[in-house]
């Protein structure tokens, strides 16, 4: 019995790691492949199957006029997008849900689980419903296909997010630290900057790479919301993909894209193993 | 504590938030009350016309919402009970478990948009190495992408690729922030694994376990990202979920009025179907 479970669990695990690691095997494979060698036959080891060459990887450089794909700007425009929504959701969305741990509102029939239910609830909102009001808002004050309007989107998509998360942190946090402080003489502003903040970096660390994922990864508000002024990385590998298909700078661009957050796995696995990420993901 | 303070740490979030959401959301009630199209693009006023298409006359938007049902569900019930499996294996000690934990994540981090072009030239029918693998081992071509059932099972493997490890990952902290006591009596009264599983882990994993299932569904009824590039919706209408639906009538059509007619009817679909799962589903796994 415990031999058939322990050799069943490691082929299961086996087989899911296989699973997950196949895309990226295969697309690492392919960025190193040129048009003889992804049209003729399937091929999968370079040097066995087929002349490695780099073209795949060297277009990513290159100006547009030349040729290439110039995946740079898109790529810090990501990363501005992502950074500068994701910050403003944390500081709002970490004064909103401090709010809603410590204090007791009442307002008709409107209690605190009220509020923190509407925050998460924005989530269920789809893309679509708010991708066509967004398009026709942002143009007539003329955000449309800018970084600004992009930001502001994203804060909704977002701050969700970070209250979400931070509500349930606050909640662990003892009230004792908080009231101390306020006998200390401290105001409620400075207990919470000097005394409860300091303690919840561990939160605040999560609640970010949370936003940062979230942010990075969406594609459909890029999609709609930006044209040619701006561009965001995701928009950008699938523009890629209607054209004809150039598979080697296609998945050079792809691997570039999602290698950034891949470190985020790291940072992840550590907080869970060190059993921080337990109080916070509840 | 002060009175006012309260209100100095909500109100910048609360207002933000409604700020940004206000004029999309009755823009959209308004705008599903006209006729705003690309041959006469203004706010006029044609009433309830535009709902009585929808309920009457539109059958693609029922199919596309039930495909959108079944294509949920179905990948979320696959995600937990693999995510599940996945954060019981890796839970307690075992060979390389930092090494497996960070595997088990990493599909999560990556771009949904850009995995899936991955994944088309992966399933590609003549020149992927899915079905040349599969050639080896005598089994004929599948089309994977353009066979009407078979391409909403591709939809279904790409969508467990990419968020199976968020449920892994909300069940994963939760079984570690789960307390000892209980494990102990149970080895104490010599459970087995089995019954240990059935009687220990799961009931106590069920508060945990239902939050994530609802997350995940919230997530999984907005699958567009990976059905746009994958299929386009297609073949013919195979795939069509209802956010890719809308997209096409407003986006493409250029049919406002009743692409916010749509999005308000899906909108609100969506909050009653969600609250009423929620509530069926603490009712069946919270017993005690």
């Amino acid at each position: 019995m415990s031999k058939l479970y322990t050799f069943l669990k490691y082929f299961f695990i086996t087989f899911w790691t296989v699973f997950v690691v196949a895309p990226f095997l295969w697309a690492v494979s392919t960025s190193f492949k040129d048009f003889q060698s992804v049209n003729s036959k399937v091929t999968y080891i370079p040097w066995l199957d087929f002349e490695p060459t780099l073209e795949g990887w060297r277009v990513l450089v290159k100006s547009p006029a030349k040729g290439g794909v110039d995946i740079v700007e898109p790529y810090f425009n990501s990363i501005f997008v992502t950074c500068t929504a994701s910050l403003i959701s944390i500081v709002l969305g970490t004064l909103a849900a401090y709010a809603l741990s410590r204090f007791t509102f009442k307002a008709g029939f409107v209690r605190n689980n009220d509020i923190t239910f509407f925050f998460i609830s924005q989530r269920i909102m789809p893309p679509i419903v708010l991708s066509i009001p967004f398009f026709i808002f942002l143009s007539t004050i003329g955000l449309l296909d800018s970084l600004l309007g992009l930001v502001v989107v994203y804060i909704v998509l977002l701050m969700p997010i970070a209250v979400w998360i931070m509500v349930d942190f606050f909640n662990r946090v003892p009230k004792e630290l908080d009231e101390t402080a306020l006998i200390d003489g401290c105001n409620p502003y400075q207990a919470f900057y000097k005394v409860v903040l300091p303690n919840s970096i561990p939160g605040l660390i999560v609640a970010g790479m949370f936003c940062i994922i979230f942010g990075w990864i969406d594609f459909f508000f890029a999609f709609i919301l930006t044209f040619t002024e701006v561009q965001l990385l995701p928009v950008k590998v699938v523009a890629l993909n209607s054209s004809i298909t150039p598979w080697w700078s296609l998945s050079a661009s792809a691997l570039v894209s999602v290698a950034p957050l891949i470190i985020v796995a790291f940072i992840v696995e550590r907080y869970l193993s060190k059993g921080n990420l337990s109080g916070a993901l509840k | 504590m002060n009175f006012k303070h309260k209100f100095v740490f909500l109100f910048p979030g609360l207002f933000v938030l409604i700020g940004i959401l206000i004029f999309p959301i009755i823009f959209t009630i308004r705008l599903s009350l006209s006729g705003w199209n690309s041959y006469t693009p203004e706010m006029n006023f044609i009433g309830i016309t535009n709902y009585i298409r929808l309920f009457t006359d539109d059958p693609r938007f029922w199919e596309s919402f039930f495909r959108l049902s079944f294509l949920s569900v179905t990948t979320v019930i696959l995600q937990y009970v693999i995510g599940f499996a996945l954060a019981m294996m890796v839970w307690r000690e075992i060979k390389f478990k930092r090494f497996f934990r960070v595997i088990f994540l990493v599909p999560m981090m990556t771009t949904p948009v850009i995995m899936t072009v991955i994944w088309r030239t992966f399933f590609h029918e003549s020149l992927g190495p899915v079905n040349d693998l599969l050639g080896g081992l005598g089994v004929k071509p599948i089309l994977w992408l353009s066979d009407p059932i078979i391409a909403k099972f591709t939809v279904i493997i790409v969508e467990v690729w990419q968020w199976t490890p968020f449920m892994f990952l909300l069940l994963l902290a939760g079984l570690l922030s789960l307390p000892k006591e209980p494990f102990l009596a149970a080895a104490i009264d010599g459970a087995s694994p089995f019954r240990k599983f059935v009687y220990v882990t799961f009931p106590l994993m069920a508060p945990i376990s239902i939050g994530a299932i609802i997350i995940r569904l919230i997530e999984a009824s907005k699958i567009m990202d990976t059905v746009f590039v994958l299929t386009s919706g297609g073949p013919g209408t195979a795939t069509e979920t209802s956010s890719f639906y809308i997209y096409i009538k407003g986006l493409r059509e250029f049919q406002m009025g009743y692409a916010a007619t749509l999005s308000f009817t899906y909108l609100v679909i969506m909050i009653i179907s969600l609250t009423i799962i929620a509530k069926v589903l603490t009712k069946l796994m919270i017993k005690e």
